[in-house]
């Protein structure tokens, strides 16, 4: 008994150890992070025979000032979004990454023409560009009688019951603003004024009784299966994956769309930084966006991994009118303002906040 | 009978008062030993990091640390004095530190603390940074005329001392006004005072409810005999020992507006399928859900103390004629005392600091000032998240010295 206590808390300790040297992924779970296993982290493991695990989050900026502050960084992979990468490089929290380790397309272009422009910045590389878009159950409504714009969100008259926000100012208050018939070349300046900010509240106060607020990715595609929410925001690709991957019935309104660059980047003082640097390389390359592309409907940030069709895993969707980027998709795209969150994120949430939290 | 008293003393001949004296020093000594691992844990886990959120809370270096020389401007300069070249030129060459080693943003971060939309005149300052050439007053004004401005520099010099009250000061409300005094915040951004006030209401209402519901259950199990005990004792460990996450998401299946309940009732036709009652993603789900996830912690200790009561007491009262009622309340009632006490204040304490409940179910208006704790913490803001935890602190405290006063610590029983 006592040999076969003494042999298992050293085998215990010896795989604790091992697990130290795996590479550690942190992305934002559900069917994004289900891709991400499936497209980098899985692959990469096999090609390399290093070991690699996937965490899930609701978003993994959040760990990342904690972690670095305190010394005890147990991620070396975090997917965090553009505006929260320039915020983390410019407070020292990130490794600089060096852009000529990144491979070349695969048509042979260089990595820095074949990224889209602003994809690679000094402490992140882009994997993808996904949106804030909306979604409704179509069996809900008849073809002719369904909404088809952002205004039609904040409609309770024509279009009643419950809706679906994200709960934070980022990309709530600019869909907002949109909703309310400002153009997307406007929103910013417009959001830069005490009059433009109330504008935005006002709108979001006009739905504000018949809101249900979500954090979590996974959330909005639950609420409208269970009929919660006639009409949520969420992320493309976690609708699409419902929508074509599980059978659901639901429907992409791509009109007020905020879209953003979501980037791969390394925490300071990552236990495992080389190898940070050789996943990412990986994952960035053509094959890895593309693989990423394949399991979820996020625009590859490099143009080589558009060359060739995209098809979804289940072999005969095709991604190109799905993702964010594709023409169709843009006539009222709104690219999200790293300039402006980095700077405003603390009190455009505090008076979020306030706003939410008073009745 | 002699007048000196006679001095009593052991079988050795030491006085007997001293030499028990030294036998409960012994054993006195002898307890501390025992229990020396155990304060040593309390001491590293709970104690230090305990102070160490409290200091924090007073305690933010953002500006001090990265723009040393402009807080020497402010030791050297009365408040009320306006910038001077000198003050500029300090300011200019702690941005161009600031830009070196990646500060702006801590320090724009701490004075938008005291002053909202600060950081971006930081970050954008840092970036021109290595731009400024003396004179270096024009050169910044220049570059964005808000550091002309006497709010941005009594901001700064408000942030150029480590110690400070302003994070107390905004959880409670208040902010400094442009001549140093304290004045509430504008109307639409009050919440803190507002939520602390809500999360003890309702947290009472909790306890309440909880006591309510889990008196008879408690009741029953000390009464019933023991196979029929064990069963029901079983129905309330079982939920208790249930991932709290698990139950909390049944219940949002449960109560939500296309879920069991409302699809029940509107099946058998009390409501209609527009008048879906909302019991969900606000505070009436936070109040439901809540109660059932505390309950064990109030049956648990009702249970305990009712186990030790004598069932001769209620039935002599019935014998000399007292009611139903009158027995209750005047022989049993006050016997179960300790243990309503002890639930009691395990239930409140337990539900003030409640965040997950709140978080999943609470929607907009269910959410608890811990819920707002843990979006600091998120922001990174941990000197504000510090300062509400300290104010929570306080405030649990307060009523945990209320509770004695009133009911008295030592009447408190676990069993």
């Amino acid at each position: 008994m006592k040999r076969l206590l003494i042999l298992t808390t050293a085998l215990t300790t010896a795989a604790f150890a091992a697990q130290a040297q795996d590479l550690t992924v942190m992305s934002w779970g559900g069917a994004y992070g289900a891709a991400q296993t499936e497209a980098h982290v899985k692959p990469w493991a096999a090609a390399t025979g290093n070991g690699a695990v996937m965490l899930d989050s609701d978003n993994p900026a959040t760990p990342i000032k904690a972690m670095v502050e305190a010394g005890n960084v147990t991620i070396d992979v975090a997917s965090v979004e553009y505006a929260d990468a320039i915020r983390l490089c410019d407070e020292g929290l990130l490794e600089p990454i060096d852009m000529a380790m990144l491979p070349a397309g695969s048509d042979g272009t260089p990595a820095a023409e074949d990224f889209l422009p602003g994809a690679v910045t000094e402490c992140a590389v882009s994997t993808d560009i996904w949106a804030n878009v909306y979604a409704f159950d179509s069996t809900k409504y008849p073809a002719d009688a369904a909404p088809t714009t952002a205004a039609d969100f904040f409609d309770l008259a024509k279009f009643p019951g419950k809706r679906g926000l994200k709960k934070g100012a980022k990309a709530v208050l600019e869909f907002a603003l949109m909703g309310d018939g400002v153009a997307p070349a406007d929103v910013y300046a417009t959001l830069s004024t005490p009059e433009g900010l109330d504008r935005a509240f006002a709108k979001l106060d006009s739905i504000k009784s018949e809101v249900v607020w979500w954090e979590a990715g996974a959330q909005p595609p639950q609420l409208l299966a269970d009929g919660e929410v006639v009409m949520t925001t969420a992320y493309n690709g976690r609708i699409f994956n419902a929508a074509v991957g599980e059978g659901k019935p639901f429907q992409i309104v791509w009109d007020g769309q905020v879209y953003e660059n979501e980037m791969y980047a390394v925490p300071k003082g990552a236990p495992n930084k080389e190898k940070a640097m050789e996943f990412i390389a990986y994952a960035t390359s053509t094959e890895g966006l593309r693989a990423q592309a394949q399991q979820i409907s996020y625009g590859p940030a490099r143009k080589s991994a558009m060359l060739e069709e995209l098809i979804y895993k289940d072999g005969k969707t095709v991604m190109a009118p799905n993702l964010p980027t594709a023409p169709a998709n843009m006539a009222n795209a709104l690219e999200s303002s790293f300039e402006f969150w980095v700077d405003k994120d603390a009190e455009l949430n505090e008076r979020f906040n306030a706003w939410l939290a008073a009745s | 009978m002699s007048e000196a008293a006679v001095l009593l003393t052991t079988s050795d001949g030491r006085p007997l008062k001293a030499a028990l004296a030294a036998a409960q020093a012994r054993a006195k000594r002898r307890a501390f030993w025992l229990v020396a691992p155990l304060l040593l844990f309390i001491v590293i886990t709970f104690i230090i990091p305990i102070g160490q959120m409290l200091h924090r809370s007073v305690y933010h270096d953002g500006l001090s640390a990265n723009a040393p020389l402009v807080g020497a401007w402010f030791a050297t300069n009365p408040p009320g004095t306006a910038p001077d070249e000198a003050a500029y030129a300090a300011l200019a060459e702690d941005f161009k530190a600031m830009k070196a080693n990646k500060t702006a943003g801590i320090a724009g971060t701490r004075v938008n603390y005291t002053l909202p939309e600060t950081r971006s005149l930081f970050t954008a300052t840092a970036r021109s940074a290595d731009k400024l050439a003396p004179p270096y007053k024009e050169a910044l004004l220049a570059l964005d005329e808000k550091w002309g401005s006497p709010d941005v520099w009594e901001a700064m010099r408000s942030a150029s001392s480590a110690y400070t009250a302003d994070f107390y000061l905004i959880s409670v409300d208040m902010e400094r006004a442009a001549d140093g005094s304290i004045q509430r915040v504008p109307e639409n951004t009050r919440i803190y005072v507002y939520l602390f006030v809500k999360t003890f209401l309702l947290s009472g209402l909790i306890t309440i409810a909880c006591l309510v519901l889990a008196f008879p259950v408690a009741h029953l199990l000390a009464v019933l005999p023991m196979s029929k005990a064990n069963l029901l004792m079983i129905c309330v460990l079982l939920p208790f020992w249930t991932s709290l996450l698990v139950r909390t998401t049944s219940w949002i299946v449960v109560l939500q507006g296309q879920g069991i309940v409302n699809d029940v009732l509107v099946a058998l036709g009390i409501i209609s399928e527009d008048g879906r009652l909302a019991m969900m993603y606000n505070q009436t789900g936070t109040i439901i859900v809540m109660t059932h996830v505390l309950l064990p912690f109030m049956i648990l200790p009702l249970y305990s103390v009712m186990k030790t009561i004598p069932p001769s007491y209620a039935r002599a009262a019935r014998s000399l004629g007292a009611t139903s009622w009158t027995t209750f309340r005047r022989i049993y009632l006050p016997q179960t005392l300790p243990g309503i006490g002890a639930g009691a204040l395990l239930v409140f304490i337990l539900a003030v600091g409640y965040y997950i409940t709140p978080a999943l179910v609470g929607g907009a208006d269910g959410q608890l000032i811990s819920n707002f704790i843990d979006f600091h913490m998120d922001k990174s803001n941990w000197s504000l998240a510090a300062a509400l935890s300290a104010m929570l602190l306080a405030g649990v405290l307060v009523l945990y010295w209320l509770y004695d006063r009133l009911i008295g610590i030592d009447n408190l029983k676990l069993g």
